[in-house]
């Protein structure tokens, strides 16, 4: 019954696309590399809509659809299987996955056209692809650990496709140095679940905490504590989020694809996997929710003054990413995952807007330079606008209702869900603030281009599509509702929250509703004061607090303070132990020593060949009497020589 | 003490005697031909023992046995004495310390 | 009679072969050992082997040893000269010899009792016994050593000739 979904399809084809590709798209033409490149994840698309039909088809369906596929590890007592496992938040996770990345596929071919390299950037696009599906439909933990890291890989290989400029090639290792601290943290996780439960399959997992329901805290704690390391290394939190702002050193539509809709939720996804682990320790949840606060805060400060677009896309990503897991600290995780959602469709447009903006201006990136591309790039604007007002929250677009749902449920969560939600509240303000400012700088006044005879272009057809249709689904992507989509998902994170249950009511969820919309419109106006008209009220302002602006421009200097205090002593260390300890002294040391004995041995032993005859004569006459002494000697001792007795008796 | 009697015993030590004093010259001469001398003092020591024990158990082998020695000793003598003049030749000395290399 | 007889000429081996030892010019070294090969052959008449000391007589004193003295004074070999001693041979040479002698003395005097004396009565063996041991016996050999006296010659004019002549 199960077997006729195909799961596996889902990730096999984009793989299959990603070795056509790898290694023959050097040879083929680019319209071959094109289409495999974008016939693949549609058919993996197609896949995943014709498994949504009939899942939902077959509703109620509590069981999530378990399909192994063949044992992989059978070592003792640990065993691990090729099992995939469709329930409804991995179907919401695929359809993300593939309809966005499909549609960012599309836009790839167009914005990609002019690179060497062309074939190497889908390959690498498909990889990342098949890694991302296996992550999500995997049914334990060490195959979601597969895909885990190789995503972590395909990000490197992306963040550093344009691998002869030294800054890509450095972002593209410094972000896959911190997600493997993250993913260290995600190992320890699994060694205490395997210690905890004797398996990594989620089901059993499941079933071994239903059976113990007493079972608190402790172990548990430790367990999910080392899962966030993980989740914080992949989702860019504090202290782990340092990778997220150079990876932006990759092309445009990576940045979309992976660092905004679909590698950096795998940490909430993780979550949200085991939220009956987190569920069972408040202390994790906690932690979860004030990082997430925190990071969502931090993040948003920085992105005031960045000056770049995609920088202040970044740390705004960042800073979504920390709604997000404030939203699962809360044990929120419908509305996580909502957010999850609905920050795929405006932030890939963002990103692909943005794109098109820089492709359009052939390659500026600076805000400063941009201005009154209105009328140069009128379906980016229009696009553009749909993000940027569907991040601020506004309604009835997208971001209002995810943001909302997480607002709603910190508040009814306690004090430490209150203070958590005034800092939500104040984020959001200074989001709407920054992301209008980036609006108004790129898309509104007078253009500041230095070079005002390059007439900015709009962009061609294939990257103006998924713009549209990604403008679309922001629009309405919210429109299903937290109380729909959290009944959905109710089998597998829980049951949401029903205001009508909670103390205030529906009339408490309405006011905190307008005390948002409100909040995300004053930040509106104070862009708009600032840079809706030419103005020098920015520098002045700037001017007036030069030392809170010198921290924020410098992103409070973290990339510096963890260079100075951990990666250079680190590198320093293990330049001293590996190079002078390691390879002097004991590689080049033993060597030597060898080396030496041999040469000492031999200079001794050589001494004995002299060619002088009495010298021999003299070793001669000793051997003979160490012969006779054994001889004689040995049989009066008893400890060997020959019988002489016998010599004696016959003759 | 019995005038007509020698025990075998000192020929026995006689012989081992001869032999040591062989050694030892071969081992502090430095003409090469006086260390072949020593070589041959050597042999005569071993030849004076075979006959006292072929005397000691009357066993007419150990004569045979003396007289291939000097047989064998005999042709050695003649080879050894061609390579010493051979060496002479080529070294124009019969020191031993100096004849040290491995090759003429 | 015997015994007289018996110190006399050990007496003469052992001043020979000392002799022997303590002379530096090679000469008197040959003509001491030929002292040495003829109290041996007297020694040998003494324990029974008439054959043995005549043939000690004619083939050692009185070829090998003419040999020796040919060919030091064709070699015009003078006294020797003083070199460098060898440190191995004196720091282990002689003490390994003279374990080698105190090993076999020790032996020999420790087997005194179980061993006979020597007597002039004793008995000859002659020549006749020696010869039907030789030949029948001990043919083979006999043969073997006749051919290798003949390669020794060989080897010997060979080694010993003059560059160049063919």
């Amino acid at each position: 019954m199960n077997s006729h979904l195909h799961l596996w399809l889902i990730p096999v084809l984009p793989f299959v696309g990603f070795l056509i590709n790898g290694m023959l798209g050097r040879r083929l033409p680019k319209a071959v590399v094109s289409a495999v490149a974008l016939g693949f994840p549609l058919a993996s698309f197609l896949v995943v809509v014709r498994a949504a039909f009939i899942f939902l088809s077959l509703k109620p369906q509590p069981i999530p659809w378990l399909i192994t596929y063949a044992p992989w590890i059978n070592a003792g007592p640990l065993h691990v299987d090729f099992s995939l496992a469709l329930d409804q938040l991995s179907l919401v996770m695929l359809l993300i996955i593939t309809g966005v990345g499909f549609l960012i596929h599309i836009y790839s071919v167009g914005y990609m056209a002019h690179e060497d390299g062309y074939w190497r950037y889908f390959s690498y696009l498909n990889l990342f692809l098949f890694f991302m599906t296996v992550l999500v439909l995997a049914e334990n933990y060490l195959l979601m650990f597969v895909g885990w890291e190789g995503v972590g890989l395909a990000s490197y290989l992306l963040i550093g496709f344009y691998f002869d400029k030294r800054s890509a090639a450095d972002a593209g290792r410094k972000a896959f140095v911190v997600n493997r601290i993250g993913d260290f943290g995600f190992l320890l996780g699994m060694f205490l679940l395997l210690s905890q439960f004797g398996s990594l399959s989620f089901f059993q997992i499941g079933s071994g905490l239903a059976a113990n329901p007493t079972l608190q805290g402790g172990i548990l704690t430790a367990i999910s504590l080392c899962l966030l390391v993980g989740a914080c290394g992949k989702s860019a939190q504090i202290p782990l989020y340092i990778w997220l702002p150079d990876a932006m050193e990759g092309p445009t539509p990576v940045s979309a694809l992976i660092h905004a809709a679909t590698m950096v939720t795998a940490g909430v996804y993780m979550i949200a996997r085991t939220h009956t682990i987190f569920d069972r320790s408040p202390f994790t949840l906690a932690v979860v929710a004030i990082i997430g606060a925190a990071t969502a805060f931090f993040a948003a400060t920085v992105a005031l003054v960045q000056t770049d677009i995609k920088r202040v896309l970044a740390y705004s990503t960042i800073s979504q990413l920390g709604y997000m897991f404030l939203g699962c600290g809360v044990a929120a995780y419908s509305a996580a995952i909502f957010h999850l959602m609905t920050h795929a469709f405006f932030k890939a447009l963002l990103f692909l807007a943005a794109g098109s903006v820089i492709h359009g201006l052939g390659g500026e990136q600076d805000l400063r330079k941009m201005g009154g591309l209105r009328k140069h790039l009128p379906v980016t604007f229009w696009t553009m606008t749909a993000g940027v007002v569907a991040i601020a929250g506004i309604w009835p677009l997208a971001g209002f209702f995810s943001k909302d749902a997480i607002l709603y449920e910190a508040f009814q969560h306690g004090a430490l869900g209150k203070s958590l939600y005034f800092v939500g509240l104040v984020t959001a303000l200074l989001t709407s603030f920054y992301m209008f400012r980036l609006w108004y700088l790129t898309f509104m006044g007078e253009s500041r281009a230095a070079d005002h005879s390059h007439h900015p272009h709009e962009s061609p057809w294939s990257m103006l599509t998924p713009l549209v249709i990604l403008a679309a689904l922001s629009v309405c992507g919210g429109w299903i509702g937290i109380e729909r989509f959290g009944s959905f998902l109710a089998p597998v994170v829980g049951p949401v929250l029903d205001p009508a249950n909670l103390p205030g009511g529906k009339s408490l969820d309405l006011g905190l509703s307008v005390v948002a919309v409100a909040i995300a419109l004053i930040g509106w106006y104070i862009a708009r004061l600032f840079y809706g008209a030419k103005n020098d009220r920015p520098a002045k302002l700037a001017a007036s607090v030069p030392g809170v602006y010198t921290l924020l421009s410098h992103k409070y200097w973290i990339d510096e303070l963890y260079t100075n205090t951990i990666v250079k002593p680190l590198t320093l260390a293990s330049r001293y132990i590996l190079g002078w300890i390691g390879e002097g002294l004991l590689v080049r040391g033993s060597a030597w020593l060898l080396a030496g004995i041999a040469t000492l041995l031999g200079e001794l032993v050589r001494r004995w060949q002299s060619g002088n005859l009495r010298s021999y004569s003299g070793w001669l006459a000793a051997g003979a009497a160490a012969l006779l002494l054994f001889t004689v000697v040995g049989v009066v001792l008893g400890i060997g020589g020959v019988d002489i007795r016998m010599v004696w008796a016959g003759h | 003490m019995d005038l007509h009697t020698v025990p075998t015993s000192w020929y026995l030590i006689l012989s081992a005697l001869l032999f040591s004093l062989g050694v030892i010259g071969f081992l502090i001469k430095r003409s090469l031909i006086t260390v072949f001398m020593s070589i041959e003092l050597m042999l005569n020591a071993v030849n004076l023992s075979f006959v006292t024990f072929a005397h000691e158990w009357h066993a007419v082998k150990g004569q045979i046995f003396v007289f291939f020695v000097m047989m064998v000793a005999a042709a050695e003598a003649a080879v050894g004495l061609a390579i010493i003049i051979a060496i002479f030749r080529a070294r124009a000395t019969l020191n031993v310390d100096q004849i040290d290399l491995m090759k003429l | 009679m015997h015994l007289v007889l018996f110190l006399i000429f050990a007496g003469f081996c052992l001043a020979g072969a000392v002799n022997l030892l303590l002379q530096t010019h090679p000469i008197n070294s040959a003509l001491s050992l030929i002292v040495v090969m003829s109290s041996l052959a007297v020694l040998y008449l003494l324990l029974g082997a008439e054959f043995l000391a005549i043939a000690q007589i004619i083939v050692y004193a009185g070829a090998v040893m003419v040999l020796f003295t040919f060919v030091v004074m064709l070699l015009n070999v003078g006294e020797e000269e003083h070199t460098h001693g060898s440190y191995a041979a004196k720091i282990i040479g002689f003490p390994a010899i003279f374990t080698v002698f105190a090993v076999v003395t020790t032996v020999v005097l420790e087997a005194q009792r179980r061993l006979g004396g020597v007597k002039l009565s004793d008995g000859i063996t002659t020549t006749q016994e020696l010869s039907k041991v030789l030949f029948r016996d001990m043919l083979l050999p006999f043969e073997l050593t006749s051919v290798l006296v003949l390669i020794a010659i060989l080897g010997a004019v060979a080694l010993a000739r003059k560059e160049g002549h063919s």
